[in-house]
């Protein structure tokens, strides 16, 4: 047990010594969060708006008015002929041209006038909601502005809808992303740390050495975890202090459910690591397996940021088979539901299975490379 | 010399029996999969309704709802704990509550009142699922008005509204994603690579032994920059290849621009990988430096969510981002076949960020300690 703590220590000094990595370390996960939290965002707002408004009438202008008050957009440049439309786009970062009919606010009374939406569809998301806030703003423009209609009756019927957006009524993108990216810095210092620093011991022939001495080489191999774990436990902390006084993303359920999951979450990244250390023979090697075969599903297939069931369905198989698809449903059941253990209780179960099988895999696949 | 050194690097390159398959595989990985996962769209909102009313107009609202293709019925009930239930195990994404006596104060009063809740943990899900619903509730309505008054004669003043989609027409996510997908994959192999080349020969000793030779400075970084320099090239037709033949997507301008952009673009990124190089005393230290970077310039880019929607001193810092500039570029030329004179700003941003970086890996690589 000495010898154990001994080497916990000298693993300690490793990482401490290296002021820098320690630095990023600690900076990443609030990093990360910032730019979570602050810089992404998938609400579309200032959409650069180009007018071809030839007949400039009183109705046509107050709707340019309306549009350019509105925070969604900002109005960049009038267009004096509809072949300006390809260079605006061609040149610059003009989202949407809004381009009026001819003798527009005398062609109303006839049915026949248009308004052309004409978005730049390059990106589909921001196309879809600019056309559709500016169909609204027009709407709303137009039903101030003219009669309801000279042959309607006051028969046309209304359902009155009343809409409630539970659990976060402001909309904040960062009660989205902030247990994703507790998923992934846990990930990314517990798997990919672990994997490299062992298989740097590897490269540099210092595992040889340490083998040699007296302690079971199971024992080596965790000392080298403890650290990371260590480390994880303070980033974890560290993440949800900021979550919770920075951007004000509530933790609404239960602390002990939320600490329960996290620290297994942390199990199965750890075991995770050293599964890849012991299949990596160099650092660059380890860095890469890390990097591709984790990092990237990770970011991309555990819902994080991406909504799953919009995947193809083996996209979305595959995804059930990442822990931290997992590790964020069930933070988010605890923080922003404010739901207790028995609402991640499968959650639990799986995040429990694949710590086991993974650890069991790797201490045994560790064994047979130490012949 | 110079002929010599970089043979070396592409000698060490190749004895490695990892990094020329990760050449290929990466991009193949990375545009095979992440456009079909990397996709903002919401659709197939998982909808619960509650019906107290059961009635012919109810029913005929909900019919319409479940048969718009956004929604998918995961739930009809009577009791709204259920319903809530179903949202807390997200069975369900939202709940459509029509009260008893809908169709008749609809019918007699002209006005019945339907509620929405949706689950909002993901704002923007939440906030379009119900504008999609409101969207389709206020359509019904239109229809039984117009049922109602088709005895009307005259024309109603309106104005129709027509949404276009210009340069990508059916809104095909791959076409967004793909080609600024390409810039990360230079960013990654690019950057990364020669980020871990110089201090990979520091940590083994090898550089040792260049650095007692006459090799000058400058010719050194210049033999570690041209092998990224041409990975970067293979790497990029490539990435074309594959647009091609799995998204048929081809650039609308010229390939010679993007490869001329690109060009600019790998100097600077290798570059900067070398600067960090200089700094990093172990592979170890190298890499979080680089990954750190890079997971900001990505998101501060503009790959996932336009710039114009963050925060205002998150795009003043995106100026200072180069992946902004390249993936501007890759979408501009691919989709809108800009030219290069629509270009000039970018052209700008990045061969200032070449310059600037490979004088500062040039003037912090010592040859001694």
């Amino acid at each position: 047990m000495k010898q154990f703590i001994a080497f916990i220590k000298k693993e300690f000094h490793h990482i401490f010594r290296d002021t820098w990595t320690m630095i990023i370390l600690l900076i990443l996960p609030v990093l990360m969060l910032i730019l979570f939290g602050y810089a992404l965002s998938t609400e579309v707002k200032n959409v650069r708006v180009a007018i071809y408004d030839p007949s400039k009438d009183s109705l046509s202008e107050e709707i340019v008015r309306r549009l350019e008050s509105s925070e969604y957009f900002t109005l960049s440049k009038i267009l004096d002929s509809p072949f300006q439309i390809e260079e605006e786009f061609r040149r610059g970062d003009t989202g949407l041209i809004v381009l009026f009919s001819d003798n527009f606010y005398s062609s109303i009374l006839r049915g026949e006038a248009q308004i052309q939406l004409m978005a730049d569809g390059s990106d589909p998301n921001s196309a879809v909601t600019a056309t559709n806030y500016a169909s609204a703003i027009i709407a709303r423009v137009l039903s101030d502005r003219l009669p309801a209609g000279q042959n309607s009756t006051a028969t046309s019927s209304r359902i009155n809808i009343t809409t409630n957006l539970i659990y976060n009524p402001e909309m904040k993108s960062s009660y989205n992303f902030v247990p994703g990216v507790m998923g992934m810095v846990i990930m990314l210092i517990c798997a990919m740390m672990t994997s490299i620093s062992i298989a740097r011991e590897k490269e540099s022939g210092t595992m040889e050495i340490l083998l040699v001495s007296p302690m079971k080489p199971l024992l080596i191999i965790l000392s080298k975890a403890v650290p990371y774990f260590v480390l994880s436990c303070i980033n974890l902390l560290t993440i949800l202090l900021f979550a919770v006084f920075l951007l004000e993303v509530p933790i609404a359920g239960s602390m002990a459910a939320l600490l329960t999951v996290s620290l297994i979450y942390i199990f199965v990244s750890l075991s995770i690591g050293l599964l890849i250390s012991s299949v990596a023979s160099s650092q660059v090697m380890a860095l890469l397996l890390s990097g591709m075969a984790l990092m990237m599903p990770a970011m991309y297939l555990s819902g994080m940021m991406f909504p799953i069931e919009n995947m193809p369905l083996a996209l979305q198989w595959f995804a059930q088979i990442i822990p931290a698809k997992w590790y964020i449903v069930a933070a988010k059941n605890i923080m922003i539901k404010g739901l207790g253990f028995s609402s991640i209780l499968r959650e639990l179960a799986v995040l429990s299975v694949m710590a086991l099988v993974l650890i069991t895999v790797s201490l045994k696949r560790f064994k047979l490379r130490l012949e | 010399m110079l002929k010599y050194l970089i043979e070396k690097e592409f000698k060490q390159l190749r004895r490695n029996s990892f990094l020329p398959r990760m050449i290929i595989m990466f991009p193949l990985m990375i545009l095979l999969f992440i456009p079909l996962a990397a996709n903002f769209e919401v659709k197939n909102i998982n909808l619960e309704i509650i019906d107290h009313d059961h009635s012919r107009l109810s029913g005929q609202l909900i019919q319409k709802v479940s048969s718009s293709g956004y929604f998918i019925l995961s739930g009809m009930t009577e009791n709204y704990d259920v319903a809530m239930k179903s949202i807390e195990m997200d069975r369900s994404d939202a709940l459509l509550v029509i009260p008893s006596g809908f169709e008749r104060k609809l019918l007699r009063e002209h006005s019945a009142d339907v509620n929405i809740s949706a689950n909002a943990v993901n704002g923007t899900k939440g906030a379009l699922g119900t504008s999609y619903l409101s969207a389709i509730i206020l359509d019904f309505t239109a229809e039984l008005n117009s049922l109602g008054n088709n005895s009307g004669t005259g024309i109603i003043p309106s104005v129709e509204i027509l949404p276009r989609y210009r340069f990508n027409p059916y809104l095909r996510y791959p076409v967004f994603m793909v080609p600024a997908l390409m810039v990360m994959l230079l960013t990654m192999i690019c950057g990364f690579l020669p980020a871990l080349n110089i201090v990979g020969e520091k940590e083994k000793g090898t550089l040792e032994q260049i650095n007692v030779t006459p090799v000058k400075r400058f010719t050194l970084i210049l033999s570690k920059l041209i092998p990224y320099w041409i990975i970067g090239f293979v790497v990029l037709t490539l990435c074309f290849i594959i647009a091609r033949v799995v998204y048929s997507l081809s650039p609308a301008g010229s390939l010679l621009t993007i490869y001329v952009f690109a060009s600019v673009f790998i100097l600077g990124i290798s570059g900067f990988g070398l600067v960090i190089s200089n700094y990093g005393k172990t592979l170890q230290q190298a890499m979080f430096m680089m990954f750190f970077f890079i997971i900001t310039f990505i998101f501060l880019s503009g790959l996932y969510t336009p710039v114009s929607s963050m925060e205002q001193w998150a795009q003043y810092f995106s100026l200072f981002v180069p992946l902004r500039y390249m993936i501007e570029v890759l979408r501009q030329v691919y989709l809108k076949g800009s030219q290069f004179s629509d270009l000039l700003i970018q052209l700008l941003a990045l061969s200032g960020f070449a310059l600037f970086f490979n004088a500062w890996a040039i003037l912090s690589y010592r040859k001694s300690e």
